[in-house]
């Protein structure tokens, strides 16, 4: 086939999805998104089997590993392999046992930073100081700490997404609306009232964009203190792969990664969606 | 019942703060609805948050019932102008209006009494709480939309849940901070007459702040006029028009309009006198001899 009749062929497809995305309804639009996916994931396989090159394997085999390693199990494991419970499981729970003490601690301690002029005065130049700190520089010193293991893994991601919790959480408590802390002292609310009803939703939507963030670091912050030292994990599998040359592993490991990524994303913006509907509507009426 | 003597406050450190009310004597009777107008910046709204207990006065004496108001006083509700801003976004209309009723045991309606208490306080209370939201949803004509959020209604019915919050926990003293400074006419004037129904059905003495003469006028019991920033108490204005009012026929009254035009002109009266006012005003942090200059300047001028 000519590169002219691909062209050809190729022409009324790339229009159609252009016009799909701009005028299709949003699960339409969503189809384009996957198709677009589909797309690159071809040609990077054509690409990857005409190079042959051992450090680039096709995106199918790399599928291929990626069901074989974890998602071959009985069904009575949800389909997981003992590789899979083993390695994937650990890791997951590390972040959210990591993200659940960031988003306690920092959740409350942004809460009191915010509400207390005094505190926030004093300790907003060290916060800021200790915060320049990349979080995976600690790792060392959490080696030192807990030794090898859980205990420093989750170390290592509850500091280093605390501060994304904090501050913003600190931001949303401090920046109550002066209407709202008026009509609290007018009808004399009680102090628990006034953190229940008032401050901590105001706070909501800061906190939950402090997650957000912190959702992304923590991927970061496990693999890397996995690939640090680990006796499971997924950062322990890339360990593996890597000195035994096994690049589809290895590439495997990271489209796992990047599938958790995403998943962990979804679930935070599904609890947002939820936690937060007042603010996106009351958001939209106002403007 | 209300009583403010020689009441004055200023913003701004103190070297160089900034006058906002100057010597105010007023004194409020049981029931009485008593309207405040007067030029914006004369300290009508810092009048009203000394009386509310928000901000402590620099000098004067504020008495509620006999009892000087040092912080939040009893009995007190008061209305914002900024609804939008004034009620919880995260609750329903039923939430927002139930919402104080939470504050003191002792405060609370009289269903959750002694009878109630029996059967578990936390829930008698609920359900106190409930139907005292209920009932004064329907004083303001809303009780199908307990369940909605502020946000889904128009700003006319927002104002009503956040009066229907005032309401429910059955104030002695209501203050009203240009309640009606941001809806349209049509529903200013509704909110007007639910102002005036709501004070014929309750034994309650209202404290309404606003720019707006006729508004002033057609509410009011007294109309209390102050002056340009500082402000001070120009005029002290009974209102004897019959009630009950209503809009057409109370503002075509010979005696209406001619009040409002009073008021209109006691008012204005800044007019002449701003420029000597302002003057003062941005004279105020520089030396006195020059600030004495400056008012011969305009004097002359």
């Amino acid at each position: 086939m000519s590169t002219a009749r691909i062209a050809r062929h190729l022409g009324p497809a790339a229009r159609y999805l252009a016009a799909a995305g701009r005028h299709l309804a949003p699960g339409g639009r969503h189809l384009t998104r996957w198709l677009v996916i589909a797309a690159a994931a071809g040609l990077w396989e054509l690409w990857a089997r005409a190079q042959q090159s051992p450090f680039f394997p096709p995106p199918s085999s790399i599928l291929a590993r990626l069901y074989h390693l974890w998602f071959a199990g009985p069904a009575a494991h949800l389909f997981l392999t003992p590789d899979a419970t083993g390695n994937l499981l650990p890791s997951l729970g590390r972040i959210l046992a990591g993200l659940a003490i960031a988003a306690v601690l920092g959740g409350a301690g942004g809460l009191a930073l915010g509400r207390s002029r005094a505190g926030a005065a004093y300790l907003d130049a060290m916060l800021q100081f200790v915060r320049a700190l990349p979080p995976v520089t600690l790792v060392p010193v959490f080696i030192a700490i807990f030794a090898l293991g859980t205990p420093m893994e989750v170390a290592t991601i509850a500091f280093g997404t605390i501060w994304p919790v904090l501050l913003n959480t600190a931001d949303g408590a401090s920046s109550l609306d002066p209407v709202l802390a008026d009509t609290a002292r007018a009808f004399r609310l009680p102090g628990w009232l006034r953190l229940v009803r008032l401050i901590i939703p105001a706070a909501l939507p800061k906190f939950f964009a402090g997650l957000r963030l912190s959702v992304s670091l923590s991927l970061i912050l496990m693999v890397f203190a996995e690939l640090a030292g680990s006796s499971n994990g997924l950062g322990y599998e890339m360990n593996n792969a890597e000195s035994s040359f096994n690049m589809t592993s290895l590439w495997a490991a990271l489209v796992l990664i990047a599938i958790l990524g995403n998943l962990l994303n979804a679930a935070e913006l599904a609890a947002e969606h939820k936690l937060l509907a007042w603010h996106r509507n009351a958001r939209q009426r106002r403007t | 019942m209300l009583e403010i003597t020689g009441l004055t406050h200023s913003y701004g450190p103190a070297g160089r703060a900034r006058p906002a009310l100057r010597d105010i004597s007023l004194a409020v009777a049981g029931g009485e609805l008593v309207s405040i107008v007067g030029p914006s910046g004369c300290g009508k709204s810092t009048l009203l948050r000394c009386v509310a207990g928000l901000i402590r006065p620099a000098a004067g004496t504020i008495t509620l019932g006999g009892s000087p108001v040092e912080r939040v006083p009893d009995g007190l509700a008061v209305v914002f102008q900024d609804y939008s801003r004034s009620l919880l976004p995260w609750l329903t209309v039923a939430d927002n209006v139930a919402l104080p009723l939470r504050r003191k045991r002792g405060s609370a309606p009289a269903a959750a009494g002694e009878a109630d208490r029996t059967a578990g306080p936390a829930r008698a209370g609920r359900r106190a709480r409930r139907e005292a939201a209920r009932a004064a949803l329907a004083t303001v004509g809303l009780t199908s939309e307990g369940g909605r959020y502020p946000w889904q209604l128009s700003g006319g019915m927002q104002q009503r849940v956040a009066i229907a919050r005032a309401l429910a926990c059955d104030p002695v003293l209501l203050l009203m901070d240009e309640p009606f400074g941001s809806v349209d006419a049509q529903t200013r004037e509704d909110l007007e007459d639910l102002v005036l129904t709501v004070r014929g059905q309750r034994d309650i003495t209202i404290l309404l702040v606003t720019h707006d003469i006729d508004e002033s006028v057609y509410v009011g019991d007294r109309v209390v006029v102050l002056t340009p920033g500082p402000g001070q108490v120009r005029a002290d204005l009974r209102v004897s028009l019959p009630s009950p009012r209503e809009q057409i026929t109370t503002r075509q009254l010979p005696a209406f309009v001619q009040l409002r035009a009073e008021v209109g002109r006691l008012v204005r009266e800044r007019e002449t006198e701003t420029g000597a006012h302002s003057e003062r005003g941005a004279a105020g942090p520089v030396p006195g001899t020059e600030a004495t200059a400056a008012n011969t300047g305009t004097g002359q001028g």
